[in-house]
């Protein structure tokens, strides 16, 4: 992709930034998409019929309707606000959301970077949305928002820990950190795929990266840092207009690049399931989409079956039962390769 | 000045203009997070000399680790919005002193080195797989000592967090 780029254009420059723009293309139509479809499947799920009136069929073109709205709205800053990193915050979030998409492989002939680091970069960037979460609580001056983003703080740092050790499960099979390798590797029909491997193991292994990643990007039963029963909205309590759609559209995006690092890493990422029906790079980008969508379709479902946790309920679950399950996938894995 | 030129100034003038708010910022806060653009220049400027895994290490650590740890602790410190910090001017004598030979010493090292300049820069090779032999062959005990430290840090901080029983059936 990069040489097809690079022998068009003839421009270092160019075809970096267009590299580095391409999964925008599908970013931006997958939020509109996603934020609907969430809103029809709580509503379907409580028995309501969810946004029906706008653009028709099943009122598809709701979501375009808000972004034009908060497009329009003002530009508010609270008066007691610290100016500055209030309105830092919801880029370096966004950066944060955005930058580990640079290392995953959307299909065996496009990835941002193929760096030999690709996983453990991704695990080191997405620490940085903590920082814009804190600045944008910590700015906002507002009891709430500090309280969010000190849950949010706490609970990302404490459950980076067992998905670090669930990716690195995988990463001892495969031998590798680099994203692209680990999908060479799973080539072939879905028997081998990691998640089949040395069962059941890495099978724990996903379970537990997915339960972390849902503590990572916030969503229910993880929600205490946004909890809008008790915290009207956490870290985004004092955001409106477009600050406020960046915060959304980030958490989106975090959705699905947790979603697609799970399905390069457990589920084969672009390969096909059935050996090399539908295979080659351009079906590859069809297996990726589709593999990482189903998984996001898995993040709302559980949103709206499970309750939230509490604190302690949460802190419990971390570190007294996924880091013990996690280390001992680790060792299994480690005792099963020396056999 | 090609691409790897700009980046490297980009990347520079990050890194020097935000330990700079570090340091002379009147505001506690703007100081704590203007690190973490110091860290990521410094990152930036470690991809460059070619060590991926070691700019990584550098986010991972220096960001999710003690940026967090220091920003933690000013937000826990009491009145953190108008709190002007005091400068003033303090043992000038030996400051001075301590300041030039420092200075000194880092002038000195950077004029007697034999910078070398490789024109044309290599494609990165993965670092991590030599780190790793290295860590199990040749700097074992280096490595397993950092281990054993960080192991007492660990149970330290717990021993230090735990509820203390015999105190709560006092009160």
């Amino acid at each position: 992709m990069e040489q097809l780029l690079r022998n068009i254009f003839d421009n270092n420059i160019f075809v970096f930034t267009v590299t580095a723009i391409l999964p925008l293309i599908w970013i931006v139509p997958y939020a509109l998409v996603a934020i609907w479809l969430e809103r029809k499947i709580s509503a379907h799920m409580q028995d309501r019929l969810g946004p029906m009136r706008t653009g028709g069929w099943h009122g598809w073109s709701q979501t375009i309707a808000d972004m034009l709205k908060l497009l329009q709205k003002e530009d508010i800053v609270p008066a007691a606000a610290d100016k500055i990193l209030f309105n830092l915050a919801p880029y370096i979030i966004f950066i944060a959301a955005y930058a580990a998409y640079a290392a995953i492989p959307f299909s065996s002939a496009y990835i941002g970077a193929d760096i030999n680091v690709g996983i453990f970069y991704i695990i080191a960037v997405t620490s940085l949305a903590v920082v814009g979460i804190l600045m944008g609580g910590w700015a906002s001056n507002n009891k709430w928002s500090l309280f969010g983003a000190m849950r949010a703080a706490a609970q990302i740092v404490s459950y980076e820990i067992p998905s670090v050790l669930a990716v690195l499960a995988v990463v001892m099979i495969a031998g590798t950190l680099s994203l692209q390798e680990i999908n060479n590797l799973q080539t072939g029909w879905f028997w081998n795929w990691y998640v089949f491997q040395k069962f059941p193991f890495i099978f724990v292994a996903f379970i537990i990266y997915f339960i972390a990643a849902l503590a990572e990007v916030n969503r229910v039963p993880f929600d205490i840092p946004e909890a809008e029963s008790e915290l009207v909205a956490g870290y985004v309590t004092e955001y409106s207009g477009m600050k406020f759609a960046m915060f959304m559209f980030a958490e989106f995006v975090n959705m699905f690049a947790v979603s697609a690092i799970a399905a390069t890493l457990f589920f084969g990422g672009w390969n096909s399931p059935f050996g090399d029906f539908l295979g080659g790079p351009i079906w590859g980008v069809f297996w990726f989409l589709s593999k990482g969508m189903v998984l996001v379709s898995i993040q709302m479902w559980l949103r709206w079956t499970l309750p939230r946790l509490r604190v302690d309920q949460l802190m419990y679950v971390s570190w007294k039962v996924l880091t013990p399950f996690a280390f001992a996938c680790v060792i299994a894995v480690g005792l099963w390769m020396m056999l | 000045m090609n691409l790897v030129d700009i980046l490297f100034y980009i990347f520079a003038i990050v890194t020097l203009v935000s330990a700079g708010i570090t340091v002379y910022s009147r505001n506690i806060i703007y100081s704590a997070f203007s690190l973490l653009f110091t860290f990521c220049g410094v990152a930036g400027i470690y991809v460059l000399l070619n060590a991926d895994f070691i700019a990584v290490a550098q986010i991972l650590i220096y960001v999710g680790g003690i940026l967090m740890l220091l920003v933690f602790g000013v937000m826990l410190t009491h009145k953190v919005i108008n709190v002007e910090i005091k400068t003033g001017i303090l043992n000038i004598i030996p400051g001075s002193m301590i300041t030039a030979i420092v200075g000194g010493t880092l002038c000195g090292i950077f004029m007697s080195t034999d910078w070398l300049i490789i024109e044309g820069v290599p494609p990165i090779k993965s670092t991590t797989n030599e780190i790793g032999t290295m860590f199990m062959t040749k700097y074992l005990l280096p490595f397993e000592i950092a281990s054993v430290v960080l192991l007492v840090a660990l149970i330290g901080a717990a021993y230090i967090a735990r509820r203390d029983k015999t105190s709560k059936q006092s009160v």
